[in-house]
């Protein structure tokens, strides 16, 4: 009775250990992202987790964990979280703020954590073995060259901004900086926080004000949307361009069906996450260098590469 | 104390008298509209005007419920949520029953609606009277609930409208009768019923009663639960009205959509000279506030003396003149 019950003990120990060896053969990936907002950080999440389920069917030996966070206080326990009793082989962030993530994610590089840093830099850089982010400025300043090339240098601008960011800064400066020097006027800029509906008031008090405009940016597709639908309703002639960033799946199909207002898009892709996680499993598993700073370009998707940029599946 | 003044008063002798908090919110509304021509003549087009109240409706419609709640002492912050999460729903339901039914999907996303609209406000009401949780903690939970229920639904991204129901929906928010766009019909029209409500019958007398004196309120016999629930379903369907007001205008619901517009609403209300702490309802005046609100908006843009970085400031400065402009003038 005795020895049967030590039997059957020693077979689950060795059971559980067993376990436990396979558990540590495998490399963990650990992504920490924001979680579901806004249609760009909903297409963070989409890309996110298709790439880990490719990598997970594709490498057997490699485990990658992806975690949602709402706030910059929930990323931090989540990173506790994530690293709590287990090593993490590497870390893949995107953090919601640069101050508050800066510690913890040092302390999990000091227990030996590859870490990759996405979009939004840390406050101390020597942090990150790779860092991979879009370019702000490029989104703004490409935009701003197809405007000057395609109204021959001259014409009536109006303008929207999102929420007073460094990401936003950023691209209102790259087109600015674009613009110097050319007769294109921007008559009006104004923040509509990145949303539809604020949009779609704003653009129609500058529709209202200014009785010639002759092309519109929103720095933002949410933005866009709202834009194309008050230009709609007013049955105004006068604007040929309204353009966005950012590569919503909505306005890459408009590039897609060759539509006459929204003829370019400009990407700040989130699918640049499978980009950063498909990079440090590369490093993992087949030895290839990828410490330093990768910055993706903003080239214009036109009608000739759109399908690149389309997602039709993701929620963005 | 006002309040108890404005009620002790026999109903139709208080009618012929000149009250400053009936008529300070239009008071504003004119001043403004005079500073407004006064900085640019474009700000009293017909154009413009039409699509500064056709766009302030949302808020109107919804603060005239909110006017029912604030005034039995409540307060409802899931308002924007709410009207998220029903958009959401209602898009949904539209979808899936426009393969089989055609444009009569509309209709019955309606009724969806207004039934979804009611649950939930009735959901507020019993959380806050038979619950017994103040009215600020009961409805932020449910405001975090609705707002994560639209977000999960969406996947974080849009819920957009079926193609084919677009162009039959559109005119609900874009079309007009004689000239006056639908969504004002339906705010004015929706006003109406409820300053019946609150001016003619028994309920509305109840309703201010409870807000003002709770206690005196179930001495009377009147029952407070009923009446604060009433006040929150009533909150509900006029969310639900806002909600099939706003569907045709982007055509999709999103995780941002209806943020922050509960402050929005109470600020309406407040201008509009209901006291925060509840008493006597003003339903017109809710409405000029959100109409007030609007043009202040309005005005930012179409005046060049304000940088893009301090229209937020400004707004704020000139809701506390028009409040202070109300209080100094009683």
């Amino acid at each position: 009775m005795l020895t049967r019950k030590r039997i059957a003990a020693l077979a689950v120990t060795s059971l559980l250990l067993a376990g436990h060896a396979v558990a540590a053969d495998k490399k963990v990936v650990a992504v920490s992202i924001p979680a579901a907002d806004h249609g760009w950080t909903a297409g963070i999440v989409y890309h996110a987790q298709a790439a880990a389920k490719e990598i997970n069917a594709a490498f057997p030996n490699v485990d990658v964990v992806v975690k949602t966070s709402p706030s910059a206080t929930a990323q931090v326990s989540a990173l506790e979280d994530l690293s709590a009793g287990r090593k993490l082989d590497a870390l893949v962030i995107l953090p919601h703020t640069s101050e508050e993530l800066t510690t913890p994610v040092k302390a999990v590089k000091d227990a030996g954590t590859f870490v990759t840093v996405v979009d939004r830099g840390l406050n101390d850089p020597s942090i990150q073995d790779l860092y991979l982010a879009g370019d702000n400025i490029a989104v703004g300043r490409n935009t701003a060259k197809y405007m000057i090339d395609k109204l021959g240098g001259k014409g009536n601008l109006v303008v929207l901004r999102g929420i007073p960011t460094v990401i936003d800064d950023e691209r209102i400066k790259g087109f600015q900086d674009a613009i110097k020097g050319t007769e294109l006027k921007v008559l009006d800029i104004q923040y509509a926080n990145w949303n539809s509906d604020d949009a779609f008031k704003l653009m129609q008090d500058y529709l209202a004000k200014y009785p010639q405009i002759d092309a519109v940016w929103a720095n933002d597709d949410d933005m866009l949307l709202g834009v194309l639908e008050a230009v709609k309703e007013s049955g105004r002639k006068d604007i040929k361009l309204a353009l966005g960033g950012n590569g919503m799946k909505d306005i890459v199909k408009k590039v897609i069906d060759g539509d006459a207002m929204t003829p370019v898009e400009t990407p700040y892709p989130p699918a640049m996450i499978k980009t950063a996680i498909y990079m440090t499993v590369a490093n993992l598993i087949g030895q290839a260098p990828i410490r330093g700073n990768v910055k993706l370009d903003a080239p214009l998707i036109t009608q000739e590469n759109a399908q690149e940029y389309y997602f039709p599946d993701s929620p963005f | 104390m006002t309040v108890m003044t404005d009620m002790a008063v026999p109903r139709p002798q208080r009618d012929w008298n000149f009250s400053w908090t009936d008529v300070g919110p239009f008071l504003a509304l004119v001043a403004l509209l005079m500073i407004g021509f006064a900085i640019n003549p474009d700000f009293l087009s017909g154009t413009n005007l039409a699509n500064v109240i056709t766009r302030s409706a949302f808020i109107a419609i919804i603060a005239v419920g909110a006017t029912f709640v604030i005034s039995s002492g409540g307060l409802d912050l899931s308002v924007g949520s709410m009207a998220a999460f029903i958009t959401g729903i209602t898009i949904m339901f539209m979808n899936a029953m426009a393969p089989a039914w055609g444009a009569m999907a509309i209709p019955m996303g309606m009724a969806v609606a207004i039934g979804v609209g009611l649950l939930c406000g009735l959901m507020n009401g019993l959380i806050v009277t038979v619950g017994k949780i103040e009215p600020f903690i009961a409805t932020l939970g449910t405001m975090g609930i609705f707002r994560a229920l639209i977000t999960y639904m969406s996947d974080g991204g849009t819920i957009p409208i079926d193609r084919t129901l677009r162009d039959a929906y559109r005119p609900v928010y874009f079309g007009t009768v004689g000239g006056i766009p639908y969504p004002i019909l339906i705010s004015i029209a929706v006003a109406a019923v409820a300053s019946i409500a609150l001016y003619k019958m028994k309920y509305g007398r109840k309703c201010a009663a409870v807000g003002a004196n709770e206690d005196v309120a179930r001495y009377s016999g009147i029952s407070v639960i009923s009446t604060r629930t009433i006040a929150y379903a009533i909150q509900g369907a006029c969310v639900a009205i806002a909600a099939i007001c706003y569907v045709p205008r982007l055509g999709a619901a999103t995780p941002t959509t209806g943020v922050l517009w509960e402050l929005q609403v109470i600020t309406a209300v407040v201008i509009g000279g209901t006291a925060l702490r509840g008493g006597k309802g003003h339903i017109w005046g809710t409405v000029a506030g959100a109409v007030i609100l609007e043009l202040i908006a309005n005005l930012m843009v179409l005046s060049d003396f304000v940088s893009e970085y301090l229209v937020a400031g400004v707004q704020g400065v000139i809701i506390i003149i028009a409040m202070l402009i109300q209080r100094f003038s009683k």
